[in-house]
């Protein structure tokens, strides 16, 4: 079938259902609870009218917590009853937990949930795969966006292909000295380890194969290719800003966008905010290889999804907005509303924004994979994602030695994971 | 020194209850009702769930379903090391934040109200404003300002200690596990300086003319008159603040949050009980919340301060020397 098939294919089936939907849910109201604070703007000026157009009778109240507050709210919402009616959801056990609670249905009667690839539902489904529980809606990439006008002036023609080439760049940004080489802080903890470790990484313990091997026990955290991503990440403190220990997330946002640093370890969700604020033109590139030549891997990780919570009052309501966040016309409206964000559907989408378009473009090249700490292996205590950041920024801090934080991570996780049995 | 105990300069106030003492005994009704509202909100909003997270400690939750497990959680809190690592550090960074608390911001503060009560003070009123004004702020927006103040990239502190040429001087004070704690600490004690200065400062005040007019005439003025007279008048108030300072420390959670987030970072060593309650209670990113692990948490933050508070009561209140005027 020809793309433009598929678009007129689409078009019919939006238009049918905008035919369709108003007769069956008449005046609802539906609230959405996300943690997407920052894209409240663009939910109210082009998402909700998009939606309301074709649904009249339904309206749209999006409703976004701190991310940071997000999880711990939407469980005291929903065990008191006053949640809203859309969910965004996190992905995997968060959000399986909820549904294991009955606070999230099941969205595979939801036309159009056969857009989604089984990657794109692992997210969300339970542990069999039978059941997916929310509408896939978006995936964050991750790479380094880096100020052009910086790379000129210190004589970078290329960006950094290899871990070599890569800190050689560094101490090229540094011995000019205009530029901080490296914007990222360590107070925050997450960054060190979200934008740090998974995502240089996955060109070490080779993407999905170790994270795979890891959950089966094949391999440890001790082992080499988990170790020397932070053996990588020790040799950052150096390039990073005077105080970085001290320097919140925010921080190093605003010092990036203000032109004070040349590179800047990023997720893509990162692109709308960067280019409305910052006046020079941004590049990207993917997580150097650690030798020219090797398979490079990106992380593509599952973000977030939209669920329905059983208790809505519009239940009919509810599900034709699923419907529309699983049609391609949502798809191509979310992923250009929202540039960094990009759909999960396996239809290729085309994304307008430049920045954007080069982050999606490391899709081709690059084999994705998720990150390596959130499927199953955060279900205990101690957490192993929250191990991760603590001592991701340890180890950049210089509290901990790679191998000293490898060897926490693994007794952490011994603890209470025994994939054997 | 006359012992001002004996004093009794003013004759007895009559007792409130003299005069309708009799007809009071047959109709004790009305002292139920009168004490029923307050009863029932304080039962409400303060003693039931006091004793439901008693109740919810000895339980936990297995597939979404509660069971009963006794004292399970506490064996684990205190007996296994991935918890009880976490509950030592946290109440050993709450003892050292408790302390300096007591060793500045209580003993700062009986300064300020002894310099604030002195008579011939000018502008004693914009002091006395201007040491309160932090105290009634929002927690969030002193944990912020703080955060800007002391930012190696864009604070005021690098820059000042820059102009004087002790650049040096500066580090990131917040990020550093060595010093993080007690920069917190110090931020606490500048917000909350106020509260025993006001108390102090009014207990001050409440001591009559006579007694210092009476030291004065003994020779006894300045300095020594704070120490001799004064100072013993105000011991009950300095025990009071003490064990607000105690309860707010150990119950302290805010400006930690604010300032550091929920993981109490760098490396946990900001972490006090009420982070690692926070934390526990409610879940961090991909960690869930676990009610039961957090109520028996806050259990043994409900002894921690209702042995204090005991200690305080049985031990030193009782033996507090008190006096009339």
């Amino acid at each position: 079938m020809s793309m433009k098939a598929v678009t007129s294919w689409a078009l019919a089936g939006v238009a049918l259902a905008a035919v369709a939907l108003p007769a069956r849910a008449a005046d609802a109201t539906l609230t959405i609870e996300s943690w997407r604070n920052d894209d409240l703007p663009i939910w109210q000026e082009k998402i909700v009218p998009a939606f309301e157009k074709s649904h009249p009778g339904i309206k749209l109240n999006f409703q976004p917590t701190a991310p940071k507050e997000y999880n711990a709210a939407l469980n005291s919402k929903l065990d008191a009853g006053t949640a809203g009616d859309i969910i965004a959801c996190r992905p995997f056990d968060a959000s399986l937990d909820l549904f294991k609670k009955k606070e999230l249905t099941s969205v595979n009667d939801i036309p159009g949930m056969n857009n989604f690839g089984p990657v794109a539902k692992a997210g969300w489904s339970t542990d069999d795969g039978a059941t997916t529980f929310c509408v896939p809606v978006a995936a964050v990439l991750h790479g380094f966006i880096y100020n052009k006008d910086a790379f000129k002036k210190v004589g970078i023609a290329t960006p950094p292909a290899t871990a070599d080439e890569f800190f050689a760049d560094l101490d090229k940004i540094k011995k000019d000295g205009t530029y901080v080489p490296l914007a990222m802080g360590t107070p925050d903890q997450w960054e060190a380890a979200t934008m740090g470790y998974q995502v240089i990484g996955p060109n070490y313990w080779h993407g999905e194969d170790g994270r795979k091997a890891l959950i089966a026990g094949k391999e440890k955290l001790t082992d080499p290719e988990w170790v020397e991503p932070f053996r990588q990440l020790a040799r950052w403190a150096p390039y990073m800003g005077d105080g970085f220990k001290a320097q919140s997330y925010p921080d190093s946002q605003n010092m990036f966008t203000l032109g004070r640093a040349a590179i800047y370890p990023a997720g893509s969700w990162e692109i709308a905010q960067f280019e409305s604020q910052a006046q020079f033109p941004m590049g990207a590139f993917p997580a150097p290889v650690p030798k020219a030549g090797d398979p490079c891997y990106l992380s593509d990780h599952v973000d977030i999804a939209f669920g329905m919570n059983p208790k809505t009052k519009s239940p009919e309501a509810a599900k034709a907005f699923l419907t529309w966040v699983a049609s391609p016309d949502f798809a191509k409206l979310y992923s250009n509303a929202l540039p960094g964000f990009f759909s999960l559907q396996t239809q290729p989408i085309d994304v307008e924004n430049p920045l954007a378009k080069e982050f999606v473009s490391f899709r081709k090249d690059c084999k994705s994979t998720i990150r390596s700490t959130y499927q199953i292996l955060s279900r205990g205590t101690p957490n192993l994602e929250n191990e991760t950041w603590v001592e991701s920024a340890n180890v950049i801090n210089g509290t901990d030695t790679p191998e000293q934080a490898a060897a926490k991570l693994q007794k952490g996780l011994d603890s209470w994971y025994h994939p054997a049995k | 020194m006359t012992d001002v105990d004996h004093l009794a300069l003013d004759a007895p106030l009559p007792a409130l209850a003299a005069p309708g003492a009799a007809p009071a005994r047959r109709h004790r009704l009305h002292i139920a009702v009168f004490l029923a509202p307050a009863l029932l909100v304080y039962t409400a909003v303060m003693i039931v769930p006091l004793f439901d997270t008693l109740r919810l400690a000895l339980y936990t939750r297995v597939d979404g379903v509660s069971a009963f497990v006794g004292l399970a959680n506490f064996r684990a809190l205190f007996g296994e090391p991935r918890w009880s690592e976490h509950l030592w550090s946290a109440l050993g960074n709450n003892l050292v934040f408790f302390l300096i608390h007591m060793l500045l911001q209580n003993p700062i503060g009986v300064a300020l109200a002894a310099m604030l009560s002195l008579p011939r003070l000018r502008g004693g009123a914009f002091y006395r404003t201007a040491f309160f004004l932090p105290t009634m702020l929002s927690f969030v927006i002193v944990g912020f300002t703080w955060k800007l103040i002391l930012s190696p990239i864009w604070g005021v502190t690098p820059m000042l200690l820059g102009a004087v040429g002790l650049k040096g001087w500066f580090h990131p004070w917040l990020g550093q596990e060595s010093s993080a704690l007690i920069t917190l600490a110090l931020i606490s004690v500048w917000q909350y300086v106020g509260i025993p200065m006001m108390l102090i400062y009014a207990a001050l005040l409440g001591i009559p003319d006579e007694v210092v007019e009476a030291a004065e005439l003994d020779g006894i003025t300045g300095f020594s008159q704070f120490l001799k007279i004064k100072l013993p008048l105000i011991w009950p108030t300095i025990g009071i603040c003490s064990i607000l300072t105690f309860v707010g420390n150990f119950n302290a959670f805010d400006l930690i949050y604010t300032v550091q987030g929920a993981l109490a970072g760098p490396n946990f060593s900001t972490d006090i009980l009420g982070t690692f309650l926070f934390r526990t209670f409610f879940g961090n990113q991909l960690q869930l919340g676990d009610p039961n692990m957090g109520a028996a948490i806050a259990t043994v933050m409900f002894a921690i301060i209702l042995v204090g508070v005991s200690v305080y009561l049985f031990g030193i209140q009782r033996r507090m020397r008190r006096y009339q005027f």
